[in-house]
């Protein structure tokens, strides 16, 4: 089929590999190896999900509801059939198979049958032979809607009449903790709120589906989960999921937005029923509609404590909006309950958790997946209870850091590396940098609007350590898998672990130079079809799991290739060791070279990779629910034009618990990027809701940091503690960078303001507009 | 009900990466950033907002940086339009060539070197935005490569490696090996 290798061939690019020019020993584990998907990215060769082509395809286009909360009365596509040129209007009623999808709980539509519950929820879907046909002859489909009074107060949600059928609670938990009547001698209060955040990752969501001759489908789309899109995909087509086929195309990042499915299920319908490849790209507002965000989080809290600073109690209460349907609110909640009082010892903690529907978009995982939002909360409460003592802010964190063998408030025991402390102590001792007074207006809060004079700026400086598990947590059963192929001294890794930028791809081939002593590493393309599944690449667990399952699957490659060749020597397989690309016998007699071994014969071997199972939380909110922690802290320094209310912030140093560095460069630029994300949540991001409609789905009107506002980011210290069980010790990192920035960047504009601001982001009139 | 074919119009051609390349079948809505990645093919030039403000669909127009998304493709006949293809040997090289990573301008090395690249969503608009700075201006200050990459948005980096490219792309280029 021509169109099927044309997209086949667009995707390719993503394996482009190798450099053989240097031996394994220097670009294996540890080593500073740079992407191999590098030169066709800054080539613009390499193919993402938006640059597919198959011959006489057509586009796809999505009808959305304008409206947050209505019922549909009727619809008519007659309209949208008379434009010349389109093959496809589709409505529920195509819909062959499971009428919903959804991660944990199939809630959500996938096209609005008789009612809406939110902007932007998918209505009617149309292929057509150009994009602006299909856009205009979907805006031509006559959908009579009655508007109903959406639901968008996410604090009366439980108790009102319910917008779905599943009820407006997704999910209540509560943690009840130690002794409840313990009280402390000091005692703070504070509400505290963080708004609505998008992913904005750069590529939009975009793919291309192929009919395929056995009924069954063909995808090729940007993913953070082949199998389990799979799974939801073949549920609603009525297929069996062998007879969808997805591959990875390249993804221009993900950050948790593609999670949940967007356009899979429409685009393979679209394809099924024109029989013609169909390929959708979503323009960037459609994209802020399409893809769940952020939760916004209303959270209340009182810290009790010692007059030492020991903490004795922490009680909350969070609410999550999760919007109008379930997508993963119910595993956020857990985690920004069970993260609710921060790194820290406690002795009794009483936590309330409220997921709830609303008519407001959809929300889900965003990186530090409800982490983020309690962690604003309670370093904002570690800051007033220091103020609160006479107490170092640093001081008092440092006191109560917890340690391997601590409970968290779930009573689960920490074991493993957990360097709270440590990160702490390195963040807080790193030389301040030198910031003179500066007329530069690029360093100047308003930058290049030239606003502000340096005599009017006032200085801040903000600390906060925060932290998550890492990986899936409460019982489920998270595994990757990996394959391994040696022939002719070149290994083959085919995983359908999801690269998403994060790179993973590079990580594979620094795994299997290492345990093979290979030059050349080729990573086949990540497809349902070549693979079990990998897992999401979420949760900062794609190093761990699937760098686990490729260094297992070399393992047993290099055991199987030891074996043969000291059968064939008459030597114990104990007795050799794979180096520089030969297998050598530790006798220093015989040697051979793993290239012409593997000609010989090609070595195959493939495993699934799974991680200790976890408990369910109990009744109290108690159980060993997590696998591991990561923790990072962050200081930050920021310069405030009071009267303005705007912002600069000029440095921000971190230290990180990394458990082991694989890849320098790649870490640092994780940890970077994930600070840039923070510091947008502090002072610029938020999707503008006003009555369900989302006013700023653009980015003229959703500002995230440009290379003016984000700072210099000082690296205080990599904290590597080897973490048991992780591959060569490492750990996730893609996350913490991003849960404790934004409540170091609120605190400093705190100290330099002296404003108690209890919400972020905090916009210009939070400060200029502020009672004093 | 208007008639949509009514919009497509008489056959052009462009001057992309110093070759004319006919357009055909086109509307006349269509911009320059549609036709290059839809009809010409050229699909590294990127489509993150199609409204001007991210600079991933960065191409130059007779050597001026020009959104792509923001022009109408029809109205660019006969300008020199070179895009991120037409940059380094890319577009012009064999596959060996590429291979060993033959051809690159010192900033596309650099990107590489430095990790400044992550998803590469941005990537290819931030290498036409960067090389025209240089361009124009060989050893620009901290500042300078900041504010000429601000209308360059990409969400990886934190743009920490991606300045470090930069910097790192004029050390190479005033003292070649």
């Amino acid at each position: 089929m021509s169109c099927l290798q044309a997209a086949v061939s667009a995707v390719e690019h993503t394996s482009v590999v190798i450099d053989t020019k240097e031996r394994s020993r220097d670009r294996g584990v540890g080593a500073d190896v740079s992407r191999p998907d590098g030169v066709p990215k800054v080539q613009g060769r390499f193919a993402f999900s938006s640059d597919l082509w198959a011959d006489n395809f057509l586009w796809g286009h999505t009808l959305r509801s304008p409206h947050p909360s209505a019922l549909i009365s009727n619809i008519d596509i007659g309209p949208a059939l008379a434009f010349g040129g389109v093959h496809a209007v589709l409505l529920a009623s195509d819909v062959p198979g499971q009428l919903n999808f959804g991660l944990d709980h199939q809630d959500q539509p996938v096209l609005a049958a008789d009612q809406v519950r939110y902007v932007g929820e998918p209505v009617a879907l149309v292929a057509a032979e150009h994009p602006d046909i299909a856009r205009r002859a979907a805006e031509a489909i006559v959908v009579n809607y009655e508007v109903i009074a959406p639901l968008t107060d996410s604090e009366v949600a439980s108790e009102a009449p319910p917008m779905h059928p599943d009820g407006n609670v997704i999910r209540r938990l509560g943690i009840r903790h130690g002794d409840l009547s313990l009280t402390g001698e000091v005692v703070v209060e504070g509400s505290y709120e963080v708004g609505m955040q998008d992913q904005a990752f750069m590529g939009p969501e975009s793919g291309m589906a192929l009919p395929e001759e056995d009924g069954g489908v063909e995808l090729f789309v940007s993913t953070q989960w082949l199998h389990v899109d799979r799974s939801q995909i073949a549920a609603c087509l009525g297929l069996a999921e062998e007879q969808v086929r997805i591959t990875l195309a390249g993804v221009g990042g993900a950050f948790g937005a593609r999670e949940d499915l967007s356009l899979q299920v429409h685009l393979c319908l679209l394809a099924q029923h024109t029989q013609k490849p169909v390929k959708m790209v979503y323009s960037r507002d459609e994209s802020f509609l399409g893809h769940v965000h952020r939760h916004p989080a209303k959270m209340w809290y009182r810290h009790h404590a010692d007059r030492q600073g020991h903490l004795i109690k922490v009680e909350a209460r969070i609410v999550l909006d999760g919007g109008a349907y379930a997508s993963s609110s119910a595993a956020v909640i857990a985690n920004a309950s069970c993260f609710a009082a921060g790194p820290y010892k406690v002795l009794a903690a009483e936590v309330e958790g409220l997921a709830v529907r609303t008519n407001n978009p959809p929300c889900g995982a965003m990186r530090g997946f409800g982490a983020v939002q309690t962690c604003f909360a309670h370093e904002a409460q570690m800051d007033k209870l220091a103020a609160a003592l006479g107490m170092d802010p640093v001081e008092l964190r440092l006191l109560n850091a917890l340690a391997p063998g601590d409970r968290l408030i779930t009573g689960q025991v920490i074991t493993g590396a957990f360097p709270v402390a440590e990160v702490i102590r390195q963040c807080a001792q790193a030389p301040s940098p030198v910031l003179p007074p500066t007329n530069d207006y690029r360093d100047l809060p308003g930058g290049s609007g030239r606003t502000t004079k340096a005599e009017d700026t006032v200085r801040g400086t903000g600390f906060a350590v925060g932290f998550k598990n890492l990986m899936f947590s409460e019982g489920f059963d998270d595994y990757s898998s990996a394959a391994c192929r040696v022939s002719n001294g070149v290994a083959t890794i085919t995983c359908a672990c999801a690269e998403v930028g994060q790179g993973f791809v590079t990580l594979a081939q620094q795994i299997a130079r290492t345990e093979l002593s290979v030059d050349e590493v080729i990573l086949a393309p990540a497809q349902t079809v070549t693979s079990k599944s990998a897992g999401s690449t979420s949760a900062s667990r794609q190093t761990w799991m699937s760098g686990g399952a490729v260094q297992a699957a070399c393992r047993k490659e290099r055991e199987q290739i030891l074996s043969d060749v000291g059968a064939k020597w008459d030597v114990s397989p104990d007795g050799l060791v794979l180096r520089d690309g030969m297998v050598v016998c530790i006798d220093g007699q015989r040697q051979a070279s793993l290239a012409q071994l593997t000609a010989e014969q090609d070595y195959e071997a493939d495993v699934v990779f799974r991680h200790v199972p976890t408990q369910t939380l109990d009744e109290n909110g108690q159980g060993n629910i997590h696998v591991s922690f990561a923790c990072a802290a962050h200081r930050v320094i920021v310069d405030v034009d009071p009267d303005l209310g705007l912002v600069r912030v000029r440095d921000i140093t971190t230290a990180q618990d990394v458990g082991r560095i694989l890849n320098p460069t790649q870490a640092l630029g994780q940890i970077e990027g994930g600070i840039a994300q923070g510091v947008g949540l502090a002072l610029m991001e938020e999707i503008v809701l006003d009555d369900g409609l989302v006013r700023n789905n653009s980015f003229t009107d959703y500002v995230i940091p440009t290379t003016l506002d984000m700072p210099e980011v000082t690296i205080a210290a990599f904290i590597e503690e080897p973490e048991p069980g992780a591959p060569y010790g490492a750990k996730g990192i893609g996350e913490p960078p991003t849960i404790s920035s934004s409540a170091a960047v609120a605190a400093a504009v705190r100290d330099a303001t002296g404003l108690s601001l209890e919400r972020i982001p905090i916009r210009p009139y939070d400060i200029a507009l502020a009672d004093h | 009900m208007s008639n949509s074919n009514s919009l497509y119009i008489n056959p052009y051609s462009l001057r992309v990466n110093g070759a004319n390349r006919e357009v055909a079948d086109s509307q006349v809505s269509e911009s320059l950033l549609f036709v290059l990645r839809e009809r010409l093919g050229c699909t590294g030039t990127k489509n993150a907002c199609t409204e001007g403000e991210c600079g991933s669909c960065v191409v130059l127009v007779d050597g001026v940086l020009t959104c792509s998304c923001l022009v109408l493709a029809a109205t660019v006949v006969g300008r020199e339009i070179t895009t991120i293809e037409g940059l380094g040997i890319a577009e012009s090289a064999d596959e060996k060539l590429l291979d060993e990573r033959g051809g690159l301008l010192p900033v596309q090395q650099a990107f590489v070197d430095e990790g400044a690249v992550q998803c590469g969503f941005c990537t290819p608009g931030l290498i036409v935005a960067v090389h025209d700075l240089l361009e124009a201006n060989p050893n620009p200050s901290e500042g300078d490569v900041r504010e000429a990459l601000s209308g360059n948005l990409c969400r990886c980096t934190g743009y920490g490696r991606i300045l470090a490219a930069v910097r790192s792309a004029c050390e190479q280029m005033r003292s070649p090996l």
